[in-house]
């Protein structure tokens, strides 16, 4: 472990490689969490599923380049198929459990999240997969900071489908219908929204945006049917961290997120990698506790 | 008590001391069965009658297990150079020395969770609703794959625990009675506990905790308190439950967070929450649909448990014992009085205990 830091230390590359894996990494993390953020914000459900559908979408990419068709186009794919799923999702699971006990949703989506995981690893093995999208590697200061071009391309995608999802959130008749169904449900309805329709729309939304980081993940990094619950719980650590409604501080979170991960794995191991995830959500959680337990001394 | 209800609980008992003989075959499972009565009552202290809603109880099945194998290890090996040999380190012990050491494993597993349960509880109990359930899952997973990276305790790789010295028909046999024992012994506890102050206590954090605190109540100090007695019992059931599988490790064994610790969470739910026969019976329930997909749909038994959970939660929310009490009030001694229109559940807590 100090070995690893002086290592880091005498090798000021090593920092600036790990810095951009993280980031490029961590930017597709935001969209999740901006799913996460969405459909907690607006319907106030805590969605524990949000990492499977992650590795949905991630699994329709790697089954497309198994039959020799470029994971490019898995991406259109899977946000209209995670779109219908989210849909389905909504009318059979999560429309009951709205306005219920908070835990109520906490656990039907944990259930859920229990029934696709092994769903993926019945249909897909468990074995790593990845979605190979052919490209180069570039190779920066003499060979000692490398980048795949696959990592920049992912994360034009993700900008281009975040600066997508915020202009449609900002312009279009149904995206302001959502905020104002976050704002206030009641008087939403009162003035024609169709809330049903609208947390619907959020929903399948929300899992068409995982669908499409799901597919990044596949191209840049590795799927398998149990990463799903990690993936999850990087979503909740940028949500909480950010506190709804919050888009700059999501993408911070996930970039800050994205690179404490890729540092924590070098300096402690890769066999920690997960652990320092967990650990991070710990912390996360302990600080907003700091906080809210000095926001209570004010209020007293 | 009725005498009815008597001649029911000398019943199950005498069925737990009967079953291994009767059907030796299914010791295990049997055994089985109390552990996951156990587990879903020592959540219920927490989830149902105190409204915190935990999924990591399990880390405190798994502190234990692991607690009592280094505890029973230490007596014979340096626990270090015994796990790096994977089973190959040869021990001796004679019989009272292992009696001693799984007597020893087990009381420190119970000791060793309370302290991780207040420990633990100071970093936690700040959380509130769904924070605290994912603060929870969050240790329970984070446990599992630090020991998991940890190499005193064999890493990934497990310990094996220390071979029983006698016969095979012995060993499960004693297994089972030292899970029974500790089941009944919970259940008893439970009983007693929820009808002293200490469980007004807590059910007063459930319904209001601002407004419980405001009348007076340490409410800090009531959680910690609940949280210990649930991670005693699981301490020391997690310490059996090792000895009886023989080897242990963290993610599938130990720190089982997405199988034992959501299912003690859906047998609570399944039975009724907030009720002290509800675990109980979700759990017997629970139990035997496992088995049965287990038998008959394997390959989809965890889809098939998972499509259980969220069934559960989202259309049969109040559980078992919940419809019940809605269906036949006058059972459970719930008073409706129609003059007022709207029924008042009045007796419902007293009538569940």
């Amino acid at each position: 472990m100090l070995d690893n830091l002086s290592l880091l230390i005498q090798a000021p590359l090593l920092n600036i490689q790990l810095l951009l894996d993280g980031l490029l990494i961590g930017a597709i993390f935001a969209l999740a969490a901006y799913g996460l953020a969405l459909v907690w914000g607006v319907m106030n459900v805590k969605n524990l599923a949000q990492g499977d559908f992650v590795i949905m979408g991630g699994y329709i990419a790697t089954s497309f380049a198994q039959h020799d068709i470029h994971p490019f186009f898995a991406l259109p794919a899977a946000i209209v198929l995670m779109f219908g799923f989210g849909w389905l999702c909504y009318v059979s699971i999560i429309r009951r459990v709205i306005g219920r006990d908070i835990f109520v949703s906490l656990l039907a989506t944990f259930g859920l999240a229990l029934v696709l995981q092994q769903a993926l690893n019945l249909i897909f093995g468990s074995d790593v997969q990845t979605a190979d999208a052919g490209f180069k590697t570039r190779f920066f200061f003499g060979g000692q900071v490398t980048v795949a071009d696959t990592k920049f391309i992912a994360l034009v995608l993700a900008g281009v489908l975040a600066a997508c999802v915020v202009l449609f959130m900002k312009k279009s008749r149904m995206g302001k219908a959502i905020r104002a169904t976050a704002q206030d449900a009641r008087a939403a309805r009162v003035l024609g929204v169709n809330t049903d329709q609208v947390y619907a729309f959020t929903f399948a939304l929300n899992s068409a945006i995982c669908g499409a980081a799901g597919v990044l993940v596949a191209m840049i990094w590795v799927i398998q049917p149990y990463y799903g619950i990690v993936h999850s719980i990087r979503s909740f650590i940028i949500v909480v961290l950010a506190g709804l409604g919050n888009l700059p501080g999501v993408i911070f979170g996930a970039l800050f997120l994205g690179s404490a991960e890729q540092f924590s794995s070098f300096i402690f191991g890769a066999e920690f990698q997960v652990a320092s995830v967990v650990c991070i959500l710990v912390l996360v959680l302990i600080y907003r506790q700091v906080q809210s337990a000095r926001h209570r001394q004010v209020v007293e | 008590m009725k005498p009815s209800v008597i001649a029911l609980y000398v019943g199950i008992v005498l069925a737990g001391i009967a079953a291994p003989l009767v059907i030796p075959n299914y010791t295990f499972q049997i055994a089985v069965l109390w552990m996951m009565i156990l587990f879903a009552l020592t959540w219920d202290i927490m989830g149902g009658q105190m409204g915190y809603n935990s999924l990591g109880n399990i880390f405190f099945f798994g502190a234990g297990m692991y607690i009592s194998a280094v505890v029973q290890v230490a007596q014979f090996a340096p626990v270090g150079e015994y796990t790096a040999a994977f089973g190959a380190y040869q021990v001796e012990f004679t019989d009272a020395q292992y009696y001693t050491g799984l007597a020893l494993g087990i009381v420190a597993a119970g000791i060793g969770a309370i302290f991780c349960a207040v420990i633990l509880g100071a970093c936690v109990f700040g959380l509130r609703g769904p924070y605290f359930a994912i603060g929870t899952l969050g240790l329970a997973l984070a446990a599992a794959e630090l020991v998991g990276g940890w190499e005193w305790v064999g890493g990934g790789g497990g310990i094996s625990m220390p071979v029983f010295p006698g016969d095979p028909d012995v060993r499960s046999k004693l297994f089972y009675y030292i899970v029974f024992v500790l089941a009944i012994t919970t259940f008893g506890f439970l009983r007693w506990l929820y009808t002293t102050r200490f469980g007004l206590a807590i059910n007063a954090i459930r319904d209001n905790e601002s407004k419980a605190e405001a009348m007076g109540l340490h409410t800090k100090r009531y959680k910690t308190a609940a949280w210990s007695i649930a991670a005693f019992f699981l301490g020391m059931v997690g310490a059996v439950f090792g000895n009886m599988v023989g080897f242990i490790e963290p993610l599938e064994v130990a720190f089982p967070t997405v199988t034992f610790g959501i299912f003690m969470v859906a047998m609570s739910l399944l039975g009724g929450k907030g009720t002290l026969w509800g675990p109980v019976l979700g759990a017997t329930l629970f139990h035997v649909i496992k088995e049965l997909t287990w038998t008959y749909l394997l390959g989809w038994q965890w889809v098939a448990l998972g499509a259980l959970i969220v069934v559960n939660v989202v259309f049969f929310q109040q559980g078992i014992l919940g419809w019940a009490m809605d269906r036949w009030p006058e059972k459970f001694g719930i008073v409706v009085e129609p003059a007022h229109g709207e029924g008042r559940a009045v007796g419902a807590q007293e009538a569940a205990r």
